[in-house]
């Protein structure tokens, strides 16, 4: 048999069928539903008459119109709250299981998946979002999708899909003390381009990324979407079932062992052929940060702002351009120093729970900066009971953090969690297009490590100054 | 979803790379439950000023976008988030098209079901299309043909399968219903190895 990926592996184990002239119709292992991309689904459903095929398959929890106040108080958003109860009827109503504001186990989708271990290696995984690609750190094929396709999912447990071509992207070498996952993410597509993976899958290889915890490779996994791609996935490893062993929902017993060695299969043989491919030297890695408005426009911490006048394609110019001009920043000179007003800690690609330990380790006593106001969203209420339980809370109060209740907070500013016009964050999440933090906001998208470093100085900062 | 017919109409054009979802609609308008009323929404922070009025530089707010039912953007149009809130915001305002020189794959495959034809130009067209940005265009799905304001017919690429999808107004999800034999099959010989709901 011709050598294959571990994403043509999981492709094909999971084709229904194949018919001329049209897509493959792919089998869908894992559906995560929340409130915003499903609601007009449901009621695509309820114009047909149709059931959910396999409530079976299907999660649902709140996470992104979601507030991040205590969880007694109301939801003060009208137009949210009914968003919220909507999904409770509608899981109510076709028998899915949903974990609702005020649940133990309720957070932002693409963390209580791999937490409740419901992600699981060789899987393919689909949720109406674009951030889905987080689940491939388990060895899942995991593709955000649109609402159209959360109704075929619902409806079918299929989905009609196109193979991606195989992006294979190799980061080798040991990150020095302050360079991240999150930074690996990001010079990765600072070279690429945000919209260099499109049509593609990536799948993430190599010494570095073996050597990354479960939770960073989400980090890295998440953004894939930022470089354009549609999914990206590590190969299952030790640490892969390691992290998975034991938790809600994965195999017990006998059935554990059997999944493994069906696991072991997964990664891509040798002698298999990548589409494209890209070498990345996680030794030359430094702390990286974005000025702009895309992902894509990310420097390191020391460098400096392009020029759009070194620039010769004009509609390229112009972009570099207005982003700035939006941004308010001169060309040429560095970020490291610029003066911010917020620091947003959280998001599904770093508030899990050693996202929250790195922060802490740097904030630990120290005092945030008085001009700076900053949040500290844990990703899952189960993410918010551990650090309890380690007593990071308290360090994050006592520098002067605000910590709050689980969701997607800041990362989408539709929850009441946003920056006021004209504002700066460093912020850990994965968009900075205009207005993502709020109508006017700015963001510096960077690593928990950067972030917090930045709330203390009040100001762009590279956080190994403090190691 | 109705038939895509041929149509002429006068371009608009927003002469950006990477116009991402977020530009296209703020998720703060996402809390909605709805599919309808969203196309007074499209490109909101472009659109309008702090006030809530339209800024009257704003191509979309110039008395000639009217009725223009093809939106010329620059490269890569369409990243970032998976809403489908965008091509129906482009739609209910009044596209039909929209030329770039590429999308991103999950704005694309949302497009199509939704009636909204992405056309992808390569990028001596897309050169020559912004030379004339206001000028009208041909659209023709069945013959995957653009015919440009200078006369020019340049051909596109569709898949297959949504290019029959859109030329009979049929959706994908009536189609792979009728599937059911083999999902059922392949669900027989593949049992699941969770439950949700335990």
């Amino acid at each position: 048999m011709k050598p294959r990926t571990i994403i043509e592996k999981i492709w094909d184990s999971h084709v229904v069928a194949e018919r001329p002239n049209a897509p493959t119709l792919l089998y869908i292992d894992l559906h995560l539903v929340h409130e915003v991309t499903s609601p007009q689904a449901f009621d695509g459903l309820r114009a047909r008459g149709l059931k959910v095929r396999r409530p079976d398959l299907t999660i649902a929890t709140t996470d992104h119109s979601t507030p991040t106040t205590p969880r007694g108080f109301p939801i003060v958003d009208t137009v949210a709250k009914a968003q919220v109860e909507k999904l409770i009827q509608n899981c109510k109503d076709y028998g899915i299981h949903c974990y609702p504001l005020g649940s133990d186990k309720q957070g932002i989708v693409h963390v209580i998946g791999p937490e409740l271990g419901l992600t699981q290696p060789g899987m393919t995984v689909v949720c109406g979002d674009s951030h889905t690609a987080t689940h491939g750190a388990l060895g899942a094929l995991a593709i955000g999708i649109g609402t159209s396709e959360v109704e075929n999912t619902l409806a079918t447990q299929c989905l009609l899909l196109k193979r991606s071509k195989t992006y294979q992207v190799r980061v080798d070498g040991a990150l020095k003390p302050g360079v991240s996952a999150k930074d690996i993410i990001l010079a990765l597509i600072a070279r690429i381009g945000i919209g260099g993976g499109t049509g593609s899958i990536f799948e993430y290889c190599g010494s570095a990324i073996r050597s990354l915890s479960m939770e960073e490779r989400m980090t890295v996994c998440n953004m894939s979407i930022e470089g354009g791609a549609r999914a990206g996935l590590v190969a299952p490893d030790d640490t892969t079932y390691q992290y998975v062993a034991g938790r809600e929902f994965a195999p017990k017993g006998a059935a554990w062992d059997q999944a493994v060695a069906r696991w072991r299969q997964l990664p891509t043989d040798d002698g298999a052929a990548y589409d494209k491919s890209i070498m990345i030297d996680a030794a030359a890695l430094e702390p990286m940060i974005t000025f702009g408005t895309n992902p894509g426009m990310g420097i390191p911490i020391r460098g400096v702002v392009p020029n759009p006048s070194d620039i010769t394609d004009p509609l390229e110019r112009d972009s570099l351009k207005s982003a700035l001009a939006y941004m308010d920043l001169p060309a040429g000179q560095p970020l490291l120093g610029h003066a911010i007003n917020v620091v947003f800690i959280g998001s599904c690609t770093n508030s899990r729970i050693s996202d929250l330990r790195i922060a802490a380790s740097v904030l630990k006593g120290r005092k945030v900066h008085p001009g700076v106001r900053v949040l500290v969203v844990p990703g899952s209420q189960q993410v918010k009971e551990q650090a309890q339980a380690e007593g990071l809370d308290q360090i994050f109060r006592d520098a002067g953090a605000d910590w709050r209740e689980a969701g997607c907070s800041m990362c989408i500013a539709m929850n009441g969690d946003q920056l006021q016009p004209g504002e700066y964050s460093v912020s850990t999440s994965n968009r900075n297009f205009e207005g993502r933090q709020g109508k006017g906001a700015r963001t510096f998208l960077a690593s928990p490590m950067t972030a917090a470093a930045s709330a203390i100085s009040g100001k762009v900062s590279d956080v190994r100054e403090l190691l | 979803m109705e038939k895509f017919t041929p149509f002429e109409s006068r371009m608009v054009a927003i002469p950006r790379d990477n116009i991402d979802t977020d530009q296209i609609i703020p998720a703060r308008f996402l809390k909605t439950i709805s599919k309808v009323g969203l196309g007074d929404q499209l490109f909101c922070d472009w659109r309008y000023d702090a006030e809530g009025k339209p800024k009257p530089d704003f191509v979309l707010n110039k008395p000639e976008a009217k009725a223009c039912q093809v939106l010329l953007a620059g490269d890569n149009f369409g990243c970032g988030s998976s809403r489908e809130h965008a091509p129906w915001a482009l739609t209910q305002y009044g596209f039909r098209a929209v030329i770039s020189t590429s999308f991103a794959d999950i704005f694309k495959g949302n497009s199509l079901k939704n009636s909204l034809l992405p056309i992808v130009v390569p990028p001596d067209v897309h050169a020559e299309l912004l030379k004339n940005p206001a000028g009208a265009v041909k659209v023709d799905l069945a013959s995957q043909t653009l015919t440009t304001p200078s006369g020019r017919k340049v051909q596109f690429p569709v898949d297959d399968f949504a290019k029959h999808c859109l030329l009979e107004g049929i959706d994908e999800l009536g189609y792979i219903l009728k599937q059911e034999p083999a999902i059922a099959a392949f669900e027989a010989a593949h049992p699941a190895g969770i439950d949700t709901r335990t």
